[in-house]
């Protein structure tokens, strides 16, 4: 906090206002602006971009680079404080780019892609209305405010998979990613409840300079575990990943902003932001970084057997979200926010893309029916290219920087596994996605008759060559692990804050630097920075040459498929995770409900509550028989009443 | 001296009458019983100085009320002798050491003052007779209590009047109207 | 404190065993009327009462309350009377003869029973 941040750092709040204005506008005259409200929205977001913008460049030039405004104080309960406030630092500002920038294209291609839609205003107020949660969500400076953004947008991204509510399949996808991410929320709605309980404030910079000194080891790793178990509901992990494939009912330019480049890196964002638990607990470290591990792996795995060209890269973001939170996992952070920032190119890219191609070909997403493409639809099929090169990391792409050190990272840990099983993971990358290349763009052409494919439109055809720029140029921002740009920027919010058992070399930094090299996991000997990138890039680009080559033609997969194998059959199936959740949770909750509708509720609680009514039936059976009409009885009672009272008196007197 | 002996004469002869009372056979008897107990009792107030309360004992009570009573007795036909089945057993099971119960309770809470106190005579305030005793507190301090109870009397006696009237349509009354 | 000596405590006990009589009569009798004798028993051991402790006081306040107790009780037989009459004149003739019968019986009128 101080007096002298630059102007516009107080009006960061500006970020954020833009959108939701655009969204409430829209909501209210949507219906009058028709044509209108795509551009206008897309206004507000370009709008919103340079603020962030400016922002960053005075940011860049100030003495001091961490900003918190307070708007209003929202709750204050004694000693319960809540304000709606914003911080503006290296890590929110850097999202608030990627969220503005990427946003802003993505509403430009969406005003070609939702042409002639009977609801576009409506679609561009909730998408204004996602820019705006997510962008709460980065700028928040509590976790109450943080939750606010992240509930907000698991609410639009409902709204967004279930546009086109009209088909069942899509309000299902909706309410299933609603309530998988539910689930993980009622974790992060735990751990922040632990948080207050043990520190007493919400707010990031009490909770976060305190924790070290006020936590014990295991409230730290139960507050990190569930946070994580947040994360894993909106970034798609192991085990709440499966509201993802399914997601990709809704349009695809919300496909390319919600669940490659934004919303599903809120959890990224979350642990980066709260990575102090995480430097606590030596155990949830390793915790996020197998859980990753493992998610990259399975995604990659169900991809290799996916025909829909969303649904692969749906796994793909899956997987390339898991490789996110290995970096996060063994400690360097500011690499996993260097991997959200490539991945933000190259999978929206490909998702546009992939739009692209189904708008050619009348939406049509089977990648058996495609193929030959490459002839009709140029524009599209080179972006798709660029975004291909970075995803599998080959040499000098951004996803090659990022890729590799992530890499490096889980090599420095000193887990060898973990390694090595992320080498493989991301070969099986290389091999997918080029499997998709190929038979989407490449070979005879399996496109049905009457079907004619043609180019986009500029408006959705200048994004994908914007992003297919920085796709392969982005790389330069953090080119070297500890000292590129990026890195160099993260660290006075990603360093860690206490010296912890993952082996960082160097001491703890201090506060007043601006920028510098990151803490990133080191190992003594072993292999050469060389040598860890060259066996990455071979893996990447070693699956791709294995997928080129079978799928350009030595390989039949069309008579293959007749007599499928049990792996074959096992990946497409997505490995039956859906069916044992279907089972576990859907079937057995459903026996469970019954077994308390018709046991508990009908025999015991109206048991309890009818026989409460039967009890006062006899009761009064019972003291009818007071009433016997006889005056005589009553006489007696009258009698012994007076008599009872005088001996009490007389009793009471003598002693 | 012989105010104990007039004492002891009249308090068996009241608790005698009382007992014969209750257990009398029929209603006539009892009502008997009761004047002997009323008489016995003018006795005692004879015996405490209260001579105008002993005659109007006798005038009112003994010469008026038991009268009316046995009137009563006789409109009603009640001169058979009681059915002495008990429909309610509880009745007598529980009235005999209540009874008992309440005599000990009234003896053991007066017992200890009653014990030590005398008579402190009420000769001065008979000085100018029982009668003018009363009269002047009768005239003063419960001036109003006396209003009070004159009125009570008309109401009872309007009452009883409203009570008592015949109903015209009432067949087994038609053929009371001499009695 | 010959025996003969008249104390206040026999006029007292007196009373309270009439009272205890007339409680007697009261509960076990079904005989209407002849309950209300056993509360006319009742009031005069109450009357007994107050005149004796009028004399122990030495004032005549004790006798001019039980010259009330005994106009209240005038009118009160006046009208119980009446009540009792009024109910039980209806009851018909009981024809000579039958023993079992209780023309006044208390145990008649129980039309309040629940």
């Amino acid at each position: 906090m101080s007096v002298d941040a630059p102007a516009i750092m107080k009006a960061a709040w500006l970020i954020p206002a833009l959108p939701l204005f655009g969204a409430a506008v829209l909501t209210f005259f949507g219906p009058k602006m028709k044509r209108a409200s795509g551009p206008f929205a897309t206004m507000m977001m370009a709008g919103a971009a340079t603020v962030s913008g400016i922002v960053f460049f005075q940011m860049l030039g100030a003495t001091e680079r961490t900003f918190v405004g307070t708007l209003y104080s929202w709750i204050s309960a004694g000693s319960f404080q809540v304000a709606v406030d914003y911080r503006v630092d290296p890590l929110s500002i850097l999202f608030c780019l990627v969220v503005t920038g990427v946003g802003a294209l993505i509403h430009l291609y969406s005003v070609g892609y939702m042409k002639g839609d009977p609801r576009e205003p409506r679609y561009f107020a909730y998408l204004n209305l996602f820019a705006f949660s997510m962008l709460v969500l980065v700028l928040a400076n509590n976790f109450l405010l943080l939750y606010v953004g992240w509930e907000l947008v698991g609410l639009c991204s409902y709204l967004l998979i279930g546009f086109w509510f009209e088909v069942r399949e899509n309000a299902s996808a909706a309410k299933k990613a609603f309530i998988t991410n539910r689930v993980g929320d009622f974790s992060f709605s735990i751990g922040i409840f632990l948080i207050f309980a043990q520190i007493g404030s919400l707010d990031f910079g009490t909770v976060f300079a305190s924790a070290p000194a006020v936590l014990s080891a295991g409230t730290a790793t139960a507050i990190a575990l569930l946070l994580f178990g947040g994360a894993t509901g909106k970034s798609a992990q192991i085990p709440l990943y499966v509201w993802l494939p399914d997601a990709m009912a809704g349009p695809t330019p919300v496909s390319a902003l919600i669940h490659a480049a934004t919303m599903v890196t809120a959890g990224v964002y979350m642990v980066a932001r709260t990575h102090v638990f995480f430097d606590l607990s030596a155990a949830s470290g390793d915790v996020v970084a197998w859980i990753g591990l493992a998610t990259a792996l399975l995604a990659g795995l169900i991809a290799i057997a996916q025909d829909d060209i969303k649904r692969v890269l749906a796994y793909s973001t899956v997987s390339q979200l898991g490789f996110m939170f290995v970096a996060l996992g063994v400690g360097a952070y500011a690499t996993g926010v260097f991997h959200v920032v490539t991945h933000a190119f190259f999978k929206a890219l490909l998702f546009l893309g992939a739009g692209s191609v189904m708008h050619a070909l009348a939406n049509r997403t089977d990648v058996t029916q495609m193929g030959g493409l490459w002839r009709k639809i140029p524009w599209t099929m080179a972006t798709f290219v660029a975004g291909w090169l970075a995803i599998i990391g080959f040499p000098f792409t951004s996803g090659f920087f990022s890729k590799d050190q992530i890499l490096e990272a889980a090599y420095g840990s000193g887990n060898d596994a973990l390694w090595i099983l992320l080498l493989v993971a991301t070969l099986v990358t290389g091999f997918y996605m080029t499997r998709l290349l190929v038979l989407t763009f490449f070979g005879p052409s399996r496109v049905p008759d009457g079907v004619h494919p043609h180019e986009s439109p500029p408006s959705m055809l200048f994004p994908l060559v914007l992003l297919g720029a920085a796709a392969l140029l982005g790389g330069l921002l953090g080119a070297r692990p500890e000292d590129g740009a990026i890195q160099r920027f993260l660290q006075p919010v990603t360093a860690p804050s206490v010296t912890s058992e993952l082996g960082f070399e160097g001491e703890v930094p201090f506060v007043e630097d601006l920028e510098r090299p990151e803490a990133f996991p080191h190992r003594e000997g072993g292999l050469s920075e060389g040598q860890l990138s060259g066996l990455a890039t071979a893996a990447g680009v070693g699956g791709a040459a294995v997928a080129l080559i079978m799928y350009a033609g030595a390989f039949d997969w069309r008579r293959r498929r007749e007599n499928p194998g049990l792996a074959w059959r096992a990946a497409r199936n997505k490995f039956f995770v859906d069916e044992v959740y279907q089972f576990l949770f859907t079937s057995l909750g459903r026996l469970g409900a019954t077994a308390l509708a018709f046991v508990v509720d009908t025999r015991w609680i109206d048991g309890v509550v009818n026989g409460a009514g039967m009890m006062t039936t006899r009761l009064a059976t019972l003291g009818r028989r007071l009433q016997t009409g006889f005056v005589r009885s009553y006489a007696i009672g009258v009698l012994a009443g007076g008599v009872g009272l005088m001996a009490f008196f007389f009793v009471r007197s003598v002693v | 001296m012989a105010e104990g002996v007039v004492f002891w004469l009249a308090a068996i002869a009241s608790i005698g009458s009382a007992v014969f009372m209750f257990l009398a056979r029929d209603a006539v008897r009892a009502a008997l019983g009761l004047v002997m107990n009323l008489f016995a009792l003018a006795v005692l107030f004879v015996l405490l100085d209260a001579h105008f309360l002993a005659a109007v004992q006798v005038i009112v009570y003994a010469g008026a009320i038991m009268v009316l009573f046995l009137f009563v007795i006789m409109l009603l036909g009640v001169d058979r002798a009681d059915d002495l089945t008990e429909r309610l057993k509880v009745q007598s099971w529980l009235a005999v050491p209540l009874v008992f119960g309440l005599v000990a309770i009234t003896y053991l809470s007066v017992r200890g003052a009653a014990a030590t106190t005398e008579f402190a005579g009420l000769d001065e305030a008979n000085a100018s007779g029982n009668v003018e005793g009363i009269g002047r507190l009768l005239f003063n301090e419960y001036l109003f209590p006396f209003e009070v109870t004159s009125l009570l009397l008309i109401v009872a006696a309007v009452g009883a009047l409203v009570i008592g009237k015949r109903r015209r349509a009432s067949r087994t009354d038609r053929e009371d109207e001499d009695a | 404190m010959s025996f003969f000596q008249v104390q206040p405590s026999h006029f007292l006990g007196l009373a309270a065993i009439l009272f205890a009589t007339g409680t007697a009569a009261v509960l076990l009798r079904k005989n209407a009327l002849r309950i209300f004798m056993g509360i006319e028993l009742m009031l005069n051991a109450v009357n007994l009462t107050l005149v004796t402790f009028a004399k122990i006081h030495g004032g005549l306040d004790g006798q001019v309350l039980a010259f009330f107790v005994m106009v209240v009780a005038a009118a009160e037989v006046v009208v119980g009377l009446g009540i009792i009459v009024a109910i039980f004149r209806r009851k018909g003739r009981v024809p000579a003869g039958a023993t079992a019968v209780d023309a006044a019986s208390v145990d008649d009128v129980s039309a309040l029973k629940g």
